[in-house]
């Protein structure tokens, strides 16, 4: 069974159709992305899972239970963590006590302390700017940030919306390295929304590719990134 | 500054001259007076040369203040006498032993305040006592939730109401039994707590999904509801009449002369404000005041953490109606009578006032604050018909020079020690 499982998902922004039948499902371990174009419903497919925006029909799956009418706080305690888009850093608020609000549900101190020596391992920069506000990090540091924030939570799936976004090429590829690692080190479930089809699909187990809001293609990584179609549209070849 | 710069300051300084004189001109040179049906105009020349030299002399004075506010923060600070004298305090403050001793001297001159300057001076203090318990609890919506609220006067309301009408309809009820009236009070304040603290949840139901400009809207709205409905349910509560002859507090079955009785109310209200900073302070450093701050700095971000920002709204608005409740009894208390009219939108804006001017968010700002904008209009009355001008000129001052508050915010940051990180060559290097 699937750990994380969308079935056929419809979401509407009033009368605008935005996710049409959206299905796919993530295995547990795997790295999976969802490539698309701008306005093709990726960050709604996310806030859909999560629950911020409220699904018309269909059914979201986690563990085979349905999660689609729970609150975004009751979704994040079962274990969905969440990465949103443009960071969304608390400016004011210093690294740490942004680490320590990605811990906001959990009340095992000396697990969270674990973690947050984890994270501080991932991203060693962190550690050094730990007192300083939010706000006045660079951009792939908030990044960072944002990822460690989401990974406070311990989270079974870890959902990433665009990393990428407004970050300098060998930035990019830094963060996506560390996905990999968190993957691997942590056994992180992790769902990954992206524009970056190329830097997406090179560490993701299995691809799918979203245009219009509705799912167009579904395949394993290596077989979409050798693929004519995806080629053109999304890595310009 | 060179001579061009200070030809160029000088001009736009003349312009704005010319501009003062040509507005002013009708107001304070010339003069109508109606005689036999005709009007007579006469010109006042002599005010003219008056009004230029000081319109000059005061727009030059702004132009350069504005230009060292503005440059103030270049220069590395120097030490000068005052800020030496100022380090040596934060130095000896610093000492637990003379701390306690201030914070005993300190004690000891509030509670010697009524005993000292009289009945006048410790209303005028209960008065602005009052409004630090409200602006203590609008800075707890307003400052750390960042939900703005312009119908907190409602809540006061709610608490003056409470006691008002308790005494109105279990009063007699208590004379009847032999029971002192005095004991309504002190079963009012827990009670106007937590009826207010109902009236903020019902408030929050609607906004919970609003922020910025319309949630001020509707909490205006819902101050002017309450207030409305207080006025026009005359059978009820009196109308615009209101409620009077409300019982001071119980004091030990003794009917106390008025200035003894006000001293009293004065410790009363001392105490609740100490509680008040307590508590406050106890919701700041806690896990619900984080949360708070981060709703207010992005909620999305909020709820992808798990917050439950429903149930943190509803806790907010109701934390801070609580403070609004308890103020509204002991205002009753004081004054004895209370109608619709206290509890106007004026009063709402007041309170917003005291925080922002005190520093958003920050505790002694809500304090200081509060305290300027009740206590400085009642010493500026000897100055009659410019009173609310002064105060004006002072507030407008005040936003540009201190635009963080007069004392503003000096988180307390969340730290745990964490050992470095030791694989620090395994991470990323960006």
């Amino acid at each position: 069974m699937a750990l994380m499982e969308l079935r056929n998902v419809s979401t509407y922004y009033g009368n605008i159709h935005a996710l049409k039948d959206i299905s796919l499902s993530v295995e547990e371990g795997e790295i999976v992305t969802l490539i698309g174009a701008n306005g093709a419903g990726k960050t709604t497919t996310l806030m859909s899972i999560c629950g911020i925006t409220a699904i018309r029909s269909g059914a979201v799956l986690l563990d085979g239970e349905d999660i689609s009418r729970r609150s975004p706080h009751a979704i994040v305690a079962m274990g969905l963590s969440q990465v949103p888009e443009g960071r969304r850093i608390f400016p004011q608020l210093t690294v740490l006590e942004n680490l320590d609000m990605g811990a906001f549900l959990r009340n095992d101190k000396d697990g969270v302390k674990r973690d947050l020596e984890e994270v501080f391992g991932l991203f060693p920069r962190l550690a050094e700017r730990r007192g300083q506000q939010g706000g006045t990090l660079s951009g792939g540091e908030q990044q960072m940030l944002a990822i460690s924030r989401a990974l406070m939570a311990r989270p079974r799936v870890l959902l990433l919306d665009e990393p990428s976004l407004g970050l300098a090429p060998i930035i990019v590829h830094n963060i996506f390295e560390i996905i990999k690692r968190i993957n691997a080190e942590r056994k992180t479930t992790i769902f990954l929304v992206e524009q970056n089809a190329n830097m997406a699909l090179k560490i993701a187990n299995k691809g799918y590719v979203l245009q219009n809001g509705a799912i167009k293609m579904a395949d394993s990584a290596e077989r979409l990134l050798a693929n004519e179609e995806v080629r053109k549209a999304y890595l310009g070849l | 500054m060179t001579r061009k710069q200070t030809l160029v300051e000088l001009r736009s300084t003349l312009a704005t001259t010319a501009w003062f004189v040509a507005l002013l001109f009708p107001f304070m040179v010339m003069k109508v007076s109606v005689t036999g049906g005709k009007a007579l105009v006469t010109f006042r020349w002599a005010q003219l040369p008056v009004i230029a030299v000081s319109v000059f002399l005061l727009s030059f004075a702004w132009r350069r203040a504005i230009d060292w506010n503005e440059h103030r923060g270049d220069k590395v600070k120097a030490r000068t006498p005052l800020s030496g004298f100022v380090d040596s305090i934060r130095a000896a403050l610093a000492k637990k032993r003379i701390r306690r001793t201030a914070i005993a001297a300190f004690l000891l001159v509030v509670a010697a305040y009524p005993w000292a300057l009289g009945m006048y001076h410790t209303n005028i203090m209960i008065t602005a006592l009052i409004y630090v318990i409200l602006a203590l609890g609008l800075n707890i919506v307003v400052g750390l939730g960042g939900l703005l609220n312009l119908g907190y006067a409602a809540f006061f309301a709610v608490g003056a109401y409470t006691y008002g009408l308790l005494w109105k309809y279990a009063g007699p009820a208590f004379v009847a039994a032999g029971i002192e009236t005095g004991w309504l009070f002190w079963i009012a304040l827990p009670t106007a707590g937590v009826l207010a603290a109902l009236f903020g949840i019902l408030l929050s139901l609607p906004v919970l999904r609003l922020r910025g400009d319309y949630l001020a809207i509707i909490t205006l709205a819902f101050g002017e509801i309450v207030r409305m409905v207080l006025q026009n349910s005359g059978p009820v509560t009196g109308g615009a009449t209101g409620i009077s002859l409300i019982p001071r507090p119980w004091f030990f079955g003794l009917r106390l002369p008025p200035r003894q009785a006000a001293t009293y109310i004065y410790y009363i209200v001392v105490a609740l404000v100490i509680l008040t900073i307590f508590v406050v302070r106890r919701i700041e450093d806690s896990r619900v005041g984080r949360a708070l701050e981060a709703m207010r700095e992005d909620e999305i971000a909020c709820e992808a953490m798990g917050v439950d920002l429903v149930r943190n709204k509803l806790v907010t608005f109701a934390m801070g109606a609580f403070w609004a409740g308890i103020a509204g009894v002991v205002l009753a208390a004081q004054t004895t009578y209370i109608n619709p009219d206290s509890f106007t939108l004026w009063e709402s804006i007041m309170v917003l006032m005291a925080i922002v001017i005190g520093g958003t968010g920050s505790i002694p700002g809500a304090i200081g604050g509060a305290l300027l904008l009740k206590l400085l209009p009642e010493y500026f009355r000897p100055l009659a018909q410019y009173r609310m001008l002064i105060y004006g000129a002072a507030m407008i001052v005040i936003i540009i020079f201190k635009p963080d508050g007069l004392f503003p915010r000096n988180r307390k940051k969340y730290t745990f020690v964490v050992k470095p990180a030791g694989d620090a060559e395994k991470g990323a290097r960006l």
